[in-house]
């Protein structure tokens, strides 16, 4: 009786301290599959909108996504709830993979606007579908003004209430 | 110490400290099988052949191949392929075989449906197989990755936005599983390390329980007969072999066996050496590219169908999106096989022909698998779409009206 006791004890404390150590493991190799440090940061892109060209596309590599940045002329009207403002200047910024089957549609600068070669859809300058099969208007990524830079990868408040308006819309 | 005398000869030996002679009694010359099968009884030896085919072939490969996102490609479509001595014969092996063992496990699956060979005590054997299935998909998609392809590439972004669709933490789910925010080089090596070393190594543990799990209840024949293995094989041991119900596994079971693996090696090898290009989408000879989608992705054929039931929902109902409404029937048609035997009320272990109710749905079955099949490869367009949705809705309704139809039966043919 009393051996079987002290056995019983000896095995639930070899049971805790197995679930302990198992735990522990199972965490450990959650980290490992978790995205790098470096991965992490690289997730965040940093651009100097403010030396860029007017009406000439700017396309910057994003989490692996394309990211469209075409600064406004004087004469382009910003689109309410698409159009961000930096320093003086209205700026598109949009992922730029067509909302129909992913392809990058491309700038045409004499005519301010956006055509997908795959199936002939065209946005606005600001990434509205105007035409053809697209279903939506060009995704905009999450991003935070910082001064003159951009910083894709946060939400900024600017980026919150363009988000607000497509929700309520 | 047991007591030991000295042997005889080499084998004695041997069996000494081995027991040779137990063990292969146990293993084959005195482990029975019926006698009434056909060839449908066959594919599990063909599929215990052909995985050993895919790995000593995955061996091969394994000496050149680089799981790097910036070699994969060229390791495999150069070095492999045109500087390895016989390397494109691994390869060809390799992705024909993926294919055929998927043709093979299919035939070996409704086999088991048709002939009633997963109730009654052979629920687990059942399990065990639906496990195999399960662990052989994700073998087959981690190996669709390495050749870094578009098609690679593409098919393993859509597989792991999938997980997307999990509420809550799906967002967190996908850059987990990935490594990245997007398919990149930290998916390509874990998903390496599975190929070559976990799925592999679960895969043949799983082989071992499936096995195993037949020991007891036996294997299941023609008529779904139920008698005494212990009496039978008593009778053949004492010489009646012919009016034994049992054969053992070796050498006569086996030997049959192997002349249906004959007529299906001339099969595999004819396509590895004649039309291996089925195997090989011209799309994914373009390397990987992340920024241009093509225009169509699709899975290999043996996903065609579950893949057709995920995009099957492409419009809102009752408030849930299309999107969600696709997972949850995905997750669905992947889930509910493995509760087959719980879902076949009927007692009735006969070949289907043989049951009045069930014989109908085993062909229903059979023709929405080959539509929604047919269909997952074709772009989802105009009247493919509703083609799609009704053939998954075929699908899902199939398995919840099951327990009502096998009731039905065992009612009608009384318990028997």
């Amino acid at each position: 009786m009393k051996d079987e006791s002290r056995r019983g004890f000896i095995g639930k404390a070899f049971g805790a301290v197995a679930a302990v150590g198992g735990v522990a493991s199972l965490l450990a190799m959650k980290k490992t599959w978790d995205p790098l440090p470096s991965v992490m940061s690289a997730g965040f892109t940093t651009v100097d909108v403010s030396a860029l060209e007017a009406n000439k596309l700017d396309i910057v590599v994003w989490r692996g996504k394309p990211i469209f940045i075409l600064k406004y002329t004087d004469d382009m009207k910003p689109t309410d709830g698409r159009s961000v403002k930096v320093g003086d200047h209205y700026y598109s910024v949009m992922i730029g993979l067509c909302t129909h089957l992913g392809c990058i549609p491309a700038y045409r600068a004499d005519q301010k606007d956006f055509k997908c070669a795959c199936h002939g859809g065209e946005f606005t300058s600001a990434g509205i579908n105007k035409f053809g099969p697209p279903p939506r208007p060009l995704d905009l990524p999450p991003f935070k003004i910082d001064g003159t830079t951009l910083v894709l990868g946060e939400e900024g408040p600017e980026y919150k209430a363009m988000m607000a308006k497509a929700g309520g819309a | 110490m047991a007591e030991f005398k000295p042997a005889g000869s080499m084998y004695e030996w041997f069996d000494q400290r081995l027991g040779i002679d137990k063990f292969l009694k146990v293993m084959m010359t005195e482990y029975w099988i019926p006698k009434n099968i056909n060839f449908l009884w066959a594919m599990g030896v063909l599929l215990t052949v052909m995985f050993t085919i895919l790995l000593i072939s995955g061996i091969f490969l394994l000496m050149y191949y680089k799981p790097d996102m910036n070699m994969a490609f060229d390791s495999v479509n150069y070095t492999i392929m045109q500087e390895v001595g016989y390397g494109w014969l691994f390869r060809h092996i390799h992705a024909v075989g993926a294919s055929v063992v998927f043709l093979i496990i299919y035939i070996h699956m409704f086999t088991g449906i048709y002939y009633g060979s997963y109730k009654k005590g052979r629920e687990l054997i059942w399990i065990s197989g639906m496990l195999l299935f399960v662990l052989f998909s994700a073998e087959g998609f981690s190996g669709y990755m390495l050749p870094w392809g578009q098609m690679s590439y593409w098919a393993a972004y859509v597989i792991t936005e999938i997980f997307g669709g999990i509420p809550v933490i799906g967002g967190d789910l996908v850059v987990w599983i990935r490594g990245n925010f997007y398919v990149s080089d930290s998916t390509l090596t874990r998903f390496f390390m599975l190929h070559v070393l976990l799925i592999p190594l679960a895969i043949l543990g799983a082989i071992v329980v499936h096995f195993y799990a037949l020991r007891f209840p036996h294997v299941n024949n023609e008529e779904g007969e139920f008698f005494d293995f212990d009496k039978e094989a008593d009778k053949y041991l004492a010489g009646d072999k012919k009016g034994s119900k049992v054969v053992p596994f070796w050498p006569v079971f086996l030997s049959k066996d192997f002349f249906v693996l004959g007529f299906f090696l001339l099969f595999f090898f004819y396509l590895v050496f004649f039309h291996y290009d089925f195997a090989m989408d011209p799309v994914n000879f373009d390397k990987a590219d992340n920024l241009k989608t093509p225009a169509h992705i699709y899975p290999e054929w043996y996903f065609l169908w579950s893949y057709e039931v995920l995009r099957g929902f492409f419009f809102d109902i009752a408030g849930i999106s299309g999107k969600s409404l696709g997972l949850m029937a995905f997750a669905f048609a992947n889930a509910i096989f493995l509760v087959l035997p719980w879902l076949d009320r009927s007692p009735m272990v006969k070949p289907a022909n043989q049951r009045p109710y069930f014989k109908y749905w085993f062909w229903f079955l059979m023709v929405d698998l080959m539509v929604l099949t047919v269909y997952g490869k074709l772009p989802p367009t105009g009247a493919n779409a509703w083609v799609g949705f009704a053939s998954s809705i075929t699908f899902l309704t199939l398995f919840i009206a099951l327990p009502f139809i096998t009731k039905a039966e065992a009612k009608k043919v009384g318990g028997k």
